[in-house]
């Protein structure tokens, strides 16, 4: 029998697919009320667009919550320590069934590359949206803050971008799933929580 | 309800043999009615523009419809509510010349009757007449008939002027034609013959014979909101408020009345009772005649004139789409005076406003383009003598400089002799024609690339799009990301099977 390690707890894999549903929804409706095409109408489009939102919205106060009462937030302190090896990985060593340079456990479930993505769309892409978003929802009000001179152009400008980062985003890690030791052992950690663990190739450092 | 039956006055019930006759006998007991209508724009055709004082209203401005009144004065003063106007020495002060009967036929027919009793061909107003009917319309007004059932004003009595304004039914406006007169709930919600059954002067409020929402001084936006005591502005706010919309239907509608007029959506096409609209009006083709010297009209499949030998060529519309612009309320008009630019479009009018501007709204308008007259070597809009019976008026002779000559002594301006065309543009703002809510713009209409606003200046809104660049970006990075990743896929599925 293969090693298994719990690499996500029940509430993380609720949190994942929650959110993973909702960015589709998202971006689907999302470009649509950006006029890149038609699909459900421009009403009804923003009021799911708007659901949608304030529902993530809610789901990010659990996670927040979750992460810092469980400690889990740690998991996204970057590290540069052995990036260039699982660069060499994706692009050399996966083509030759190299062993992965990572090994997954409970303490540990994202390589360094992963890190460092998530930072970047914590640090850029979160708040890019987030923000612009924030902005986006109470347009009505801003004169009351004294924001009569911000342009809802930029803030567009900025949502869009943000939008189409996690489009990016989005296509890669889609992909980045099928590279587990098989191509469905990403995809079954996510749901049941459990990974196997591809004992005899384990990377000698791990 | 009037409170009197005028046909059981006694006054009232004698043969009347002249229109001042009968006025004298209103008068009579309505001893202030003739002051207070002196003192109105239907009786001067004048009045200072708000923010300007430029004197403006038909004496003044100049269209590119029949171009102005100068010395077109005894058919273009048909409409004028005297009873015996007259192009020299008429006296504005004589109180038995107004013309009660003008506004306060409630027949409908006295109008139209009153105009044709001045005996002028035909053809001088009508490019395209029905003989047949000529008899039944050239009806002399019967005056003691007409005394009895005096009233308020009816669609029909404002009607009987407005909706012919420039030649003809609907020619001019768009939003105003005869098909309001009998109007559906579809055509105008308010004015519906099965609904509301309002007439112009529910909204169009009058005291003192002043009446309220003139063109020449509309109100952009309308900050005052509801009126219970003093009832209508002649503005939408004034009866339906600063929120418009009720509870229920989306919140987000209200949010857009600061910088949207309430025409903009509730007007969703002119000209939708059956009546077409003049779209193009060019005169520089006017004046082209037959072999045998006889004048030309020719009609569209829809049976449109689309060219007359007097009116030139001309487009025209149904259903017409609005087009739209920022709009604060202030109109300037180019005059006589002005300078154009003869081989620019001259903007006969320009409706004052920008996204800058908190007190401007966009608004629909009706754009009425053309070529026009010109005196080439001053560069300058004219006049033209169309109807004159003598050998100066365009319609007999279709001699450009010798109308315009005559027109241009008649406005007391100099004339070059040189004639010219220009490209003309007249924006006319849309607030008749109320479509109901259900027939009201969608949000897509505007809110879509290449939706209605999408020519309208400084303008942002969502589902436009913006700085396409970035669009293009993006979207090729993410297509190349997607490539990417599918030619990684491919490398790891060929090379694991050769080591498989």
């Amino acid at each position: 029998m293969p090693e298994k390690i719990l690499r996500f707890k029940r509430f993380e894999r609720f949190w994942h697919w929650s959110q993973a549903a909702l960015i589709i929804i998202l971006l689907i409706t999302g470009f649509e009320v950006h006029g890149i095409y038609s699909l459900f109408g421009f009403e009804q489009v923003v009021g799911y667009h708007k659901i949608a939102a304030w529902t993530l919205v809610g789901l990010w106060v659990f996670a927040i919550f979750w992460h810092f009462t469980t400690g889990e937030w740690e998991q996204y302190i970057p590290t540069l320590d052995r990036v260039d090896a699982m660069i060499k990985y994706y692009a050399v060593g996966i083509f030759k069934n190299a062993p992965h340079p990572f090994r997954h456990d409970p303490l540990r479930k994202h390589n360094p590359l992963q890190r460092l993505a998530y930072l970047f769309v914590l640090l850029v892409i979160g708040p890019t949206i987030w923000i612009s978003g924030w902005f986006y929802l109470f347009y009505n009000t801003w004169p009351e803050y004294g924001l009569s001179t911000l342009k809802l152009e930029w803030i567009a400008v900025a949502h869009a971008s943000g939008a189409y980062m996690i489009l990016i985003f989005l296509i890669v890690h889609v992909y980045l799933i099928t590279t587990g030791h098989t191509p469905t052992a990403h995809l079954k950690a996510m749901i049941t929580g459990w990974e196997e663990i591809e004992e005899e190739k384990a990377h000698p450092e791990a | 309800m009037s409170t009197a039956d005028h046909s059981s006055f006694e006054i009232l019930r004698q043969q009347f043999k002249s229109g001042m006759e009968l006025t004298k006998a209103c008068l009579s007991c309505h001893n202030l009615a003739a002051k207070q209508v002196r003192a109105s724009s239907h009786w001067n055709w004048e009045m200072p523009n708000g923010r300007t004082g430029q004197m403006v209203g038909k004496r003044n401005v100049l269209n590119n419809t029949m171009m102005a009144i100068s010395s077109n004065g005894p058919y273009c003063a048909r409409c004028h509510i005297s009873n015996d106007w007259k192009e020299e020495g008429f006296d504005y002060t004589a109180e038995d010349q107004v013309d009660c009967l003008a506004c306060h036929d409630t027949t409908g027919t006295y109008a139209s009757n009153k105009w044709h009793q001045l005996r002028v061909k035909c053809s001088a107003c009508h490019v395209d007449w029905d003989k047949s009917k000529a008899r039944e319309v050239v009806r002399k007004p019967n005056l003691s008939k007409l005394a009895l059932q005096v009233g308020r004003p009816t669609v029909q009595s404002c009607g009987g002027c407005h909706f012919y304004a420039d030649g003809g039914d609907g020619i001019k406006q768009g939003d105003l034609d005869s098909s309001l007169a009998t109007a559906s709930r579809h055509l105008d919600v308010h004015m519906a013959k099965d609904g509301l059954d309002y007439n112009c002067v529910t909204c169009h409020k009058t005291e003192h014979h002043q009446m309220r929402g003139s063109q020449y001084a509309p109100e952009g936006k309308d900050e005052h909101g509801m009126d219970v005591v003093e009832g209508s502005r002649a503005t939408c706010e004034s009866c339906h408020g600063l929120l418009p919309h009720p509870e229920g239907v989306n919140p987000k509608l209200n949010d857009h009345v600061d910088r949207i007029a309430c025409q903009t959506c509730h007007i969703p096409a002119l000209a939708r009772g059956g009546r077409p609209t003049k779209t193009y009006w060019d005169w520089s083709t006017a004046g082209r005649v037959d072999d045998a010297g006889k004048d030309i009209v020719e009609k569209d499949e829809q049976g449109r004139v689309i060219y007359s030998s007097k009116r030139g060529g001309a487009q025209w519309a149904e259903n017409l789409t609005p087009e739209y612009v920022w709009f604060n309320g202030q109109i300037d008009f180019t005059t006589l005076d002005d300078s154009i630019d003869p081989n620019g479009v001259v903007q006969l009018n320009s409706l004052a406003g920008s996204s800058d501007d908190p007190k401007a709204r966009i608004w629909p308008v009706k754009v009425l383009r053309g070529k026009q007259p010109i005196d080439m070597e001053k560069a300058t809009l004219v006049s033209a003598s169309l109807f004159g019976k003598k050998d100066d008026g365009f319609w007999k002779t279709f001699d450009w400089p010798a109308s315009i000559g005559a027109a241009m002594q008649a406005a007391g301006r100099e004339f070059s002799g040189k004639v010219g065309f220009v490209e003309t543009e007249m924006r006319i703002p849309v607030n008749h024609m109320i479509a109901p809510a259900e027939e009201a713009l969608a949000c897509e209409s505007c809110h879509s690339r290449n939706g209605r606003m999408k020519d309208v200046e400084g303008l942002y809104m969502p589902g436009i799009g913006s700085v396409p660049i970035l669009d293009k970006l993006f979207l090729t990075v993410a297509l190349l990301a997607l490539m990417g990743v599918l030619l990684h896929g491919v490398i790891r599925v060929i090379s694991n099977r050769k080591k498989g």
